[in-house]
């Protein structure tokens, strides 16, 4: 990152979010990089960057497809990389012809030559680093995002180069590690596919067990098999989706509804109390032993500093027992002879020791062997002539605005995000008291706040399609009018999420937090 | 780099010309004293403990910022730079609070410093300021080394919520307008207190258990774990005494951190320990 000439930060408040990852991205810019910051909001980050393209919510495709069709207008896209490592690129042409600088503008808000300098500057970069969190994946069309940024690197070659890449940066400590360890529905560890037949026969005989072939739900498929009646228990690991799930009212209802459910965690949340048995656990990152991954694919260690409190346990302690008291003849493996036997089961994380994670404090996968310094960014086979494997696809995306559609009965467009001190439903950073904390509040650009006739501190009725909560106006001048803004970090206080849109993204799973429909009123005073 | 030949202490000493006096000498294992310098911070050059003398050069020069040239001819612990070393001991622990100073006191005998020598002289005194629940600021401690001020700064947190007013004795460290921390730009990183060689600059927990004799040292361990929050994977070194976290550090050498936190990884600790 401190090495590269352009930065891309689309749909990330990483200033606030991922406040050591700006650092690094402040070093860049000292060095004399440039940045693009692409947000709804003029956050503290897009503060550092050379042109803020303020963007109206959800028209990111709309804005990249622009984008790309600039670039080829202008001639500037690196033929000699589609070419060679790349397939589906007149299809892509003709997908954004369409999209002209004065169209985007009309969609987007972005002015037409702002999008061209973007295009001109992008393409032009001697390196450039493309990163994006939640603003864009917490849509309905959160893959298709991805992809139409994808698309931009493959047109210009910014992609598996020293200081040129895709960077999504995660938004937990081991949302990378849980994918990692096969925690999706349709994937083993390593990202091996469970209904590969030659994969999970791998795995079957390690374990000497017979797996199921067929891929499972994901969290809001989970939810839709709950309201149909057809998933009746429910085991919940460290997460709070009481809270946490768009459209609260639907959820709590959905989990109140099922026969069985078991709640671990370190603390007795709302979902917790909502469990028939609540298993009491170790906080992962310092009441026991085990790895974390990062975003970067660095596998680090985490360690016991303290013990856990009362009766809470170890997760692979309470996970062994489970098994036992289900008639397994389980042993309780210590931390890294659980990661031992993943390292023989996956190839990419395989040379990857303790001691070695140890040593160089941490290792970046794929390291197959013991010999293997890991890889510090991916796709750099698309430089190799010829690429030592399938081309890389580009992936017509069409635009879509966000289903909660502005009217004039919800006339206003509330996002959500994070605050510097503040982390997700607060259950953890809640611990703590902050100097600069200010507890939830509706965010007004004070235009709209002039229009509605609302002072600053005055409790306001917001209400969605969904349901409503009352909250305290705060007038930010980094919203354009039409835009408001809140957090999900004070669910005790307001609880948001009875707002926002549980409409997900069919490929990822993702609710659509980002896009809500609200309108404002007056409390009678 | 190009490799360059220079003298230290009538030894000849192959080196490379993007190294500064200090990086070489401590690559040849000599041991220069520093206070305000530190790896990952850009040379200040205020303390001037870690002068060495370059022949030809009237002035002895820093060597925390100076870059090694072709012949230089060093001399790391000549009597002038001894005596010059014992001054700015003695100068700065006449004046100021420098009890929580590591390795202070080995410094004072190896140079026979003797600060009592100024009793009777002006001092830095002042009241700890206590305006937020994270940290303390005891300014009675404070050698004016700004690193506080470029950890805040361009070095790595970029806030720049603190800088030096006055002047001479009168220089402080100070927010804008001398505002109160929470009132000010601060976002509480803790990267000031991450890098404070005195203390200064101390975590609210450390100052309180200090005052009421329970800082025990002997009885903390270090655990080194990855922060909670977010996906960037910061290092944290956990302080912990009778199970509880005390305070977060973060390795200056580790590519991630470099040694800097944010709010959350700095403070955010408290939840697995609450009562």
């Amino acid at each position: 990152m401190e090495d590269t000439d352009l930065i891309v930060l689309w749909g990330s408040n990483a200033r606030e979010a991922h406040p050591i990852f700006f650092h690094h991205i402040l070093k860049a810019i000292h060095s004399g990089a440039r940045m693009y910051a692409i947000d709804p909001r003029r956050t503290t980050s897009t503060q550092w960057a050379d042109m803020w393209l303020g963007l109206d919510v959800g028209s990111d495709i709309a804005l990249a497809n622009a984008v790309g069709r600039e670039i080829i207008a202008a001639g500037l896209q690196n033929q000699t990389f589609i070419d060679r490592a790349t397939v589906g690129f007149e299809a892509y042409r003709q997908s954004v012809e369409q999209w002209t600088l004065d169209r985007a503008e009309a969609v987007t808000g972005v002015p037409a030559e702002a999008i061209r300098a973007l295009a001109h500057e992008y393409a032009k970069a001697g390196r450039a680093q493309l990163c994006w969190t939640l603003g864009i994946t917490e849509h309905h069309n959160a893959t298709d995002n991805v992809l139409a940024l994808i698309n931009l690197a493959l047109l210009t070659g910014h992609v598996g180069r020293y200081g040129s890449g895709l960077v999504p940066i995660r938004g937990q400590n081991n949302v990378q590690g849980g994918g990692d360890m096969g925690a999706l529905p349709n994937k083993l560890p390593g990202f091996q596919d469970v209904e590969n037949d030659k994969a999970r026969e791998r795995f079957e005989a390690a374990w000497a067990a017979t797996l199921n072939p067929v891929k499972g739900w994901h969290l809001s498929q989970m939810f839709e098999a709950m309201a149909r009646g057809e998933l009746r228990a429910l085991y919940v690991i460290g997460e709070n989706p009481a809270q946490s799930e768009a459209d609260t009212n639907h959820t709590v209802e959905l989990l109140r509804g099922l026969d069985f459910m078991v709640v671990q965690d370190i603390y007795l949340t709302k979902t917790a109390e909502l469990a028939n048995v609540v298993l009491p656990a170790a906080a992962g990152w310092v009441e026991s032993e085990g790895t974390v991954t990062s975003s970067e694919r660095r596998v680090q260690r985490v360690r016991k500093a303290l013990d856990p409190p009362g009766q809470a346990r170890d997760d692979i302690d309470i996970l062994s027992d489970l098994a036992r008291r289900m008639g397994h003849h389980w042993a309780t493996p210590t931390a890294e002879q659980a990661w031992d036997e993943l390292r023989s089961l996956s190839p990419i994380h395989a040379g990857m020791s303790y001691p070695r994670l140890e040593e160089l404090g941490g290792l970046q996968w794929p390291c197959r062997d013991e010999d293997d310094p890991g890889e510090l960014f991916l796709h750099g086979r698309l430089w190799h002539d010829p690429p030592g494997g399938p081309p890389a696809p580009f992936t017509p995306v069409e635009d879509s605005p966000p289903l909660d559609v502005l009217s004039e009965e919800y006339p206003i467009r509330l996002t959500t995000g994070r605050r510097l001190d503040s982390f997700n439903t607060g259950v953890q950073s809640g611990g703590y008291e902050s100097p600069i904390r200010r507890g939830e509040t509706i965010d007004l650009s004070p235009e709209d706040g002039a229009a509605l006739a609302v002072a600053e501190g005055e409790r306001v009725l917001v209400s969605s399609r969904r349901g409503a909560v009352r909250a305290p106006v705060r007038f930010d001048p980094s919203l354009r009018p039409g835009l408001a803004f809140m957090t999900l970090h004070f669910p005790d206080e307001v609880e948001t999420n009875r707002l926002t849109n549980d409409a997900w993204d069919p490929k990822s799973g993702t609710a659509e937090f980002k896009a809500t429909a609200i309108r404002i009123d007056r409390l009678d005073t | 780099m190009s490799g360059v030949v220079i003298t230290v202490d009538g030894r000849p000493v192959e080196t490379s010309a993007d190294l500064t006096i200090l990086e070489t000498c401590r690559e040849e294992g000599l041991d220069i004293p520093t206070l305000c310098f530190l790896e990952n911070l850009t040379p200040a050059n205020t303390c001037r403990i870690c002068v060495v003398e370059i022949g030809g050069s009237r002035a002895l020069v820093p060597a925390c910022s100076r870059r090694v040239e072709s012949g230089m001819q060093i001399k790391t612990e000549s009597e002038r730079v001894r005596h010059t070393r014992m001054m700015v001991l003695e100068l700065l622990g006449s004046s100021v609070d420098l009890s929580l100073t590591p390795l202070v006191d080995q410094l004072m005998d190896r140079y026979g410093a003797a600060p009592d020598r100024f009793d009777g002289g002006a001092t830095v005194e002042e009241a700890p300021t206590i305006d937020n629940q994270l940290f303390v600021r005891d300014y009675a401690k404070c050698i004016l080394c700004y690193k506080c001020v470029q950890a805040c700064g361009v070095d790595a947190q970029n806030t720049f919520a603190i800088s030096v007013v006055g002047r001479g004795f009168e220089a402080r460290i100070a927010t804008e307008y001398q505002l109160a921390l929470p009132d000010s730009a601060c976002v509480f990183c803790g990267n000031c207190f991450g890098v404070c060689p005195t203390g200064a600059l101390i975590p609210t927990t450390e100052y309180e258990m200090r005052a009421a004799g329970t800082w025990d040292e002997d009885a903390q361990t270090v655990t080194r774990t990855i922060c909670p929050y977010c996906g960037v994977g910061c290092n944290l070194d956990l302080v912990v005494q009778d199970n509880r976290i005390l305070k977060a550090l973060s390795p200056l050498d580790h590519d991630v951190t470099s040694g800097h936190l944010c709010i959350k990884g700095r403070f955010g600790w408290q939840h697995v320990q609450s009562e």
